[in-house]
């Protein structure tokens, strides 16, 4: 392998636990990125002339902290830090010596960027940044924003942590369930997931699809006794095992009902049943659980050939009762129109605030469907032409366009 | 505040406009998203713009007026129409331009109106 290779691959390995195991020490986030940015400029300049380390992240780490030591002997605002830096350079022999690695302080991280502090709006990039190492500028563009506009607010909200001296403690077991919501919020907006794949298809965030899983993963520590790390993990891996079906081989978006059963990953799908399975032994239902369930309903036509209706509407009136959204509710009034006619979908639509649903394209694409079955063909046409006019994919879009043709203009 | 969307279209789009086979599904595209737009009643001003070549670009060179066919500059994309719209934010502005039926979409904040 090319050593620029070997540096890239230790990048996308290590830097979040790079990052992470030296922040938890620092609190200044900027400077700690630096100093890693700095760390592998070196090791670019270095490896190849004189090869690769036997642990390259251990040198990674002496290297970063040096400049961190550097740092705080230069412009003396050591904040005490100085001292813990140092303490931590004795522990880099022991580390080079033997195969234990450094300690895996992710987590922290992780809890730290869903501080009730920190503006919910930024917890998510700033867990992509910090413990995957996400640039800016993808971050922006999986979340529709101006590059620069999100380099600065996550300049500043790591400036927040530094200024209200954030403390990376891990929360305590009782406070554990309160802070572990706002993380598997955070994942689950990575993952860019909605009520059911058409918003899957149409979301700007699924290249983020595997990092939100594997931040999933992470948080695997707290699952025996968190049942929701497994219903989230069960959720995006369901999702995750139908990315093939999702389109033709011309790129033609395939709603979930329409997908070839064939094309999905058995392996994904038994994965995302063992989370579910174990997410159930705890007795204690949530709302990820919930909407894994209802994936793992549709999952069930593999072996079944049919889609039990009932069971997902049933399962929906569960989530709106625990976690009331507009993609919950534009979700049951699609089951339930499945399940006990296409009348009852429809009030059930009709009755979603419409100040609330202007903007939002699920919901027009289930109008224009229910209009179109019940023969209300105008108002089927005006829904249609919203859902495209509300969508950012352009297979989506094509998809929505062909529904709205079959119809009779007669 | 209110943002200009700017959309950029391709000498194909543009030709797209006045093809017989091609005409009803390019306007299509625009008639959808600017249903949604116009239901989400935050358009300002929209208009879409001729193509390219019936511009006439004026230009002064040192004192000298001179006026030419066509477009300024000359590149692969060209202006094809603009919307105003009144936005909390530029992020939703962006939003929007995501949805546009093309593939280049500037977006800029427009000066607020001296006082």
């Amino acid at each position: 392998m090319e050593t620029n290779q070997i540096i890239e691959r230790t990048a996308r390995e290590a830097y979040g636990r790079l990052l992470s195991y030296l922040a938890v020490n620092w609190r200044d986030l900027q400077a700690v990125e630096d100093a890693i940015g700095d760390a592998f400029l070196a090791a670019l300049e270095t490896w190849p002339q004189v090869g690769v380390p036997d642990k390259p992240e251990a040198w990674l780490l002496t290297t970063a902290r040096r400049r961190l030591i550097d740092r705080a002997r230069r412009t003396r605002v050591s904040d005490g830090a100085l001292p813990t830096l140092l303490a931590m350079s004795e522990d880099t022999p022991f580390m080079i010596s033997s195969n234990a690695s450094f300690p895996d302080e992710r987590l922290k991280m992780m809890f730290l960027c869903t501080h009730p502090a920190i503006d919910p709006v930024m917890r998510t990039p700033l867990m992509l940044q910090t413990v995957l190492g996400i640039d800016a500028a993808r971050i922006a563009s999986a979340f529709i924003v101006k590059p620069s506009t999100m380099s600065q607010r996550l300049t500043r909200a790591k400036a927040k942590i530094r200024a209200d001296r954030h403390t990376f403690e891990m929360p305590d077991a009782e406070e554990i369930s309160e802070r572990l919501e706002p993380v598997l919020e955070a994942i689950y907006a990575a993952y860019g997931s909605g009520w059911d794949e058409a918003t899957i298809a149409d979301s700007p965030r699924r290249g983020l699809a595997e990092e939100s899983i594997y931040l999933g993963k992470l948080l695997l520590p707290f699952a025996s006794r968190e049942p929701e790390v497994y219903g989230l993990l069960a959720l995006m891996l369901h999702c995750e095992a139908r990315r093939e079906a999702r389109q033709d081989d011309e790129g033609n978006y395939i709603p979930l009902t329409e997908q070839g059963c064939a094309q999905w990953n058995q392996s994904l799908i038994l994965e995302a049943e063992r989370y579910l399975h174990n997410a159930s032994q705890a007795g204690r239902v949530g709302r990820f659980q919930l909407m894994a369930a209802i994936q793992s309903v549709h999952a069930q036509r593999l072996r079944t050939g049919r889609i039990e209706w009932e069971a997902i509407a049933q399962l929906y009136e569960g989530l709106i009762h625990i976690h009331p959204t507009l993609g919950a509710l534009v979700g049951r009034a699609a089951a339930v129109a499945e399940a006990y006619g296409t009348e009852r979908g429809i009030a059930l639509l009709e009755a979603i605030p419409s100040e609330e649903a202007v903007n939002y394209q699920p919901y027009w694409a289930l109008s224009g469907h229910l209009y179109k079955v019940m023969h209300r063909d105008e108002e089927a046409i005006h829904a249609y032409s919203l859902a495209i006019g509300l969508s950012t994919d352009v297979s989506v879009r094509q998809f929505l366009k062909r529904k709205a043709s079959e119809m009779d203009f007669a | 505040m209110n943002v200009t969307l700017m959309f950029y279209e391709s000498q194909d789009d543009f030709a797209a406009r006045t093809d017989p086979a091609r005409q009803q599904e390019y306007l299509a595209g625009w008639t959808h998203y600017v249903h949604a737009l116009r239901e989400a009643g935050i358009v300002v001003f929209g208009s879409g713009l001729f193509a390219p070549e019936t511009a006439a670009t004026m230009k002064r060179r040192g004192g000298e007026m001179v006026v030419q066919d066509g477009p300024f500059p000359e590149t692969k994309e060209q202006l094809g129409g603009i919307f105003v719209l009144d936005v909390p934010d530029l992020d939703t502005a962006l939003e929007w331009a995501a949805r546009g039926p093309v593939d280049t979409v500037e977006v800029r904040q427009n000066i607020p109106a001296l006082k």
